[in-house]
């Protein structure tokens, strides 16, 4: 990897590792509602790179006792309500909750979750392309984001392969044989399947 | 073959690869899943396929192919089709295919050319692949002297041959409804044992087909044997006049004398002269009472008193024996049948035979007249064989001495061999008896059922083209291993030019497309040379002995 690219990817960085564990962690974003789109392929950590896919994500107040309320009752507009209200970008934060599909380590890339969950205040960027590519490139990662506990589980795998398709030079060859793969750990869930498949293109 | 989206890739071997092995048993063959590129459309039952175990390489015969999903909702609730990337998932994944191998030979890694029948099967996993033409060869031996080709397996270039020597050992059979090919199959038979050199032929040719020319359903006119082989075919004729008008020379005329109708060959005709049991025993009964000439004097009684007092001396029914001398008398409206002595035509035949010669026997307008058929096949078969008899019997396994094998080819063969008579006449004995006095058997019939079981279990090599009645299929079948199989290979073969054949000469069942007959090239392949060529031929070797200023 040359410098500029090093330099370029660290400038995507969008939060830290507030909380982790070997199958999943939730990030901070450093700027308000920037959160990656579900399903995006983020990696963090710069001594164990740990991949994961973004299935969650909320913007709520920093003071768990001071939930957020309504401001703008009188406001004619949204802009207005946040020019008149300039302190609810530093009351507020963006956290996302990703599941670790796998790890770079010598070796190369591992579409498995590591031993160990990535670290406290690990850097999280989100994937390039070029990179989405590569780790989509093999399908072993959905058997572990299809066992991942989380809600809306189906929209998050539609939306990861989506934004792989998009990465892929040829992208509905790429999905149909990641549909394929769908098709082996989906065994015996039709239905669920063909949800799947039909919100891919 | 290709692939429906073109991913059909050659094994490093060049063999094509179908799928692999994910169940099955030795007893119904193992299943294998087809390759996602593979077109179930591309893949025919009957098919030779090559699968390459751990240690062993076996081969075997695709037997079904079938439609199936990992998920029980497809058949209720199919998926969206018209979805173009549903339609590509969904096919290979949750709806596959699957096919059906019979293991029929192991090969051993270190014994390439020693294929033995299957008695286990391939490990879970095993690729399984078309048969190559290096399988086929391996199997079945290249063409050579001892091995004629017949024609090619389904869907490959490579030439299947059938060992001669191996097929002439037993009795065989050419089965298949009208119009599948049966004469043609039947008349490369026949090439392969002329040109093999090492039995005689004696063809009974009810439709005058094999000897001169015989007629196909594309081409008008294919040559005969006498034509291809004019120095090693003698035709003989029953019809000289039907010779005459075709244009055609023969070698002899057969004739038949009331004296040397036998018993025997009344008993043959019971069936199509819908005789009594105790009319038929009723001519060795005459026999025994007249004599030789038994068959003469009898038609000279006029009837009348003398007439029952004939019956009563031998105690059946006035009505029996009227009727037996009712159908005897069509014997009269033969013209080949003669008073008295017939012309010498089984020692004619015998001089042919013993020659290295091979003879048709052409049956011109009887032809028609199963009658005639059967009583002329039968009268000098049962001649010929009890000749045959003698001479092994002199040989005593003095192997120099021994008669020159001989292939007798019979058409309508239920009419012989059907299981009321079978066990009483010269074909069933011919056929149970094997090569004990080098007499056998190449029975052609389109009505298998029709003959008699142990018969059938008694022909060594069997040749089946389409059969559509089901006792005709079970027939040829019994007795046969992984018969169930073979039935849907049998039902499915084109009514035209494709053929079964399994048995003694072949080390395992196979389809094959027949080797084609009736053009110019196929006559040349078959090492026949036109009359202007051979002249040309000649001039070339006078040349060469003489040089050029000797013509």
């Amino acid at each position: 990897m040359s410098l500029n690219e090093e330099q370029g990817r660290d400038r995507c960085r969008i939060g830290e590792v507030i909380e982790a564990s070997a199958s999943e962690f939730t990030a901070q974003c450093y700027r308000l509602y920037d959160a990656p789109a579900i399903g995006s392929l983020v990696l963090c950590g710069e001594q164990a790179p740990t991949y994961g896919i973004v299935c969650e994500a909320t913007t709520q107040s920093i003071d768990p006792g001071r939930a957020a309320i309504p401001r703008g009752m009188n406001a004619s507009t949204e802009a207005e309500v946040l020019s008149s209200n300039p302190q609810i970008e530093r009351l507020l934060h963006t956290k996302f909750r990703a599941i670790v599909v796998g790890y770079k380590d010598e070796g190369g890339i591992k579409r498995y979750p590591p031993l160990n969950a990535p670290r406290m205040y690990s850097f999280v960027r989100e994937c390039d392309a070029a990179e989405l590519a590569e780790f989509s490139s093999s399908h072993e990662f959905l058997a572990t984001l299809l066992n991942a506990p989380m809600s809306g589980q189906d929209h998050v795998v539609a939306s990861f392969l989506r934004h792989a398709g998009a990465a892929h030079a040829d992208g509905h060859e790429y999905l149909v044989s990641a549909g394929k793969s769908l098709a082996g750990a989906l065994s015996g869930q039709l239905p669920r399947l063909n949800g799947i498949l039909r919100s891919l293109e | 073959m290709n692939g429906a989206n073109g991913r059909y890739l050659e094994f490093a071997d060049g063999r094509l690869p179908l799928g692999m092995v994910v169940s099955g048993s030795l007893s119904e063959g193992v299943k294998v899943r087809l390759d996602d590129g593979v077109s179930i459309e591309d893949i025919k039952v009957g098919t030779f396929t090559s699968i390459q175990g751990q240690r062993n390489r076996f081969l075997g015969v695709l037997t079904e192919i079938e439609l199936e999903s990992t998920d029980d909702g497809i058949t209720s609730a199919p998926p969206d089709m018209s979805n173009p990337l549903v339609a590509q998932v969904m096919s290979g994944t949750v709806a596959y295919n699957t096919i059906t191998v019979e293991p029929m030979l192991i090969i051993g890694a270190d014994t390439m050319n020693n294929a033995q029948p299957a008695k286990t099967i391939p490990p879970h996993f095993s690729r399984v692949s078309l048969a190559s033409e290096e399988d086929i060869q391996t199997v079945f031996g290249s063409e050579d002297a001892g091995h004629f080709y017949i024609g090619n397996p389904m869907d490959m270039e490579v030439r299947l041959c059938l060992d001669i020597d191996e097929l002439v050992k037993r009795s065989n059979g050419v089965f298949g409804k009208s119009g599948t090919g049966k004469t043609f199959l039947t008349r490369l038979l026949l090439i392969g044992i002329l040109q093999r050199g090492t039995a005689s032929n004696l063809i009974f040719d009810m439709h005058s087909e094999y000897g001169w020319r015989g007629s196909s359903e594309h081409t008008n006119e294919v040559k005969g044997l006498k034509q291809l082989f004019s120095s090693q075919v003698a035709v003989f004729t029953l019809d000289p006049e039907s010779a005459r008008r075709r244009g055609i020379s023969t070698d002899y005329e057969v004739s038949i004398g009331y004296d040397d109708v036998e018993p025997e060959d009344v008993e043959i005709l019971r069936d199509t002269w819908a005789l009594s049991e105790i009319a038929a025993d009723t001519a060795y009964s005459l026999q025994r009472k007249l004599g030789k000439g038994w068959l003469r004097q009898f038609m000279e009684y006029t009837g009348g008193d003398e007439f029952s007092e004939l019956a009563r001396e031998m105690n059946v029914p006035h009505s029996t024996l009227s009727a037996l001398r009712n159908r005897l008398n069509r014997l009269g409206r033969f013209g080949f049948i003669t008073e008295g002595k017939g012309s010498n035509s089984v020692n004619e035949i015998l001089n042919y035979l013993q020659r290295g010669m091979h003879v048709v026997l052409e049956f011109g307008r009887y032809g028609n007249n199963i009658d005639a058929y059967l009583l002329i096949a039968n009268l000098l078969t049962r001649r010929i064989h009890e000749r045959y008899v003698r001479m092994s019997e002199q040989a005593s396994g003095d192997s120099t001495q021994e008669p020159r094998p001989l292939v007798i080819t019979i058409e309508e063969a239920h009419k012989f061999l059907s299981p009321a008579i079978a066990k009483n006449t010269i074909f069933g004995n011919i056929a149970r008896e094997m090569r004990k006095y080098n007499v056998t058997l190449l029975v052609v019939d389109q009505r298998p059922s029709g003959i008699d079981d142990e018969v059938m279990s008694q022909l060594g090599t069997k040749i089946v083209c389409l059969l559509d009645n089901e006792r005709d299929t079970d027939a040829v079948l019994s007795g046969v291993s992984g018969s169930r199989k073979l039935r849907t290979v049998l039902a499915r073969l084109e009514s035209n030019r494709q053929a079964l054949v399994f048995g003694h000469a072949l080390p395992m069942p196979v389809v094959i497309q027949t080797r084609e007959y009736g053009s110019p090239q196929s006559y040349r392949e078959l090492g026949f040379v036109e009359a202007a060529e051979l002249k040309a031929q000649v001039e070339r070797d006078v040349d060469v002995l003489f040089g050029p200023s000797a013509c």
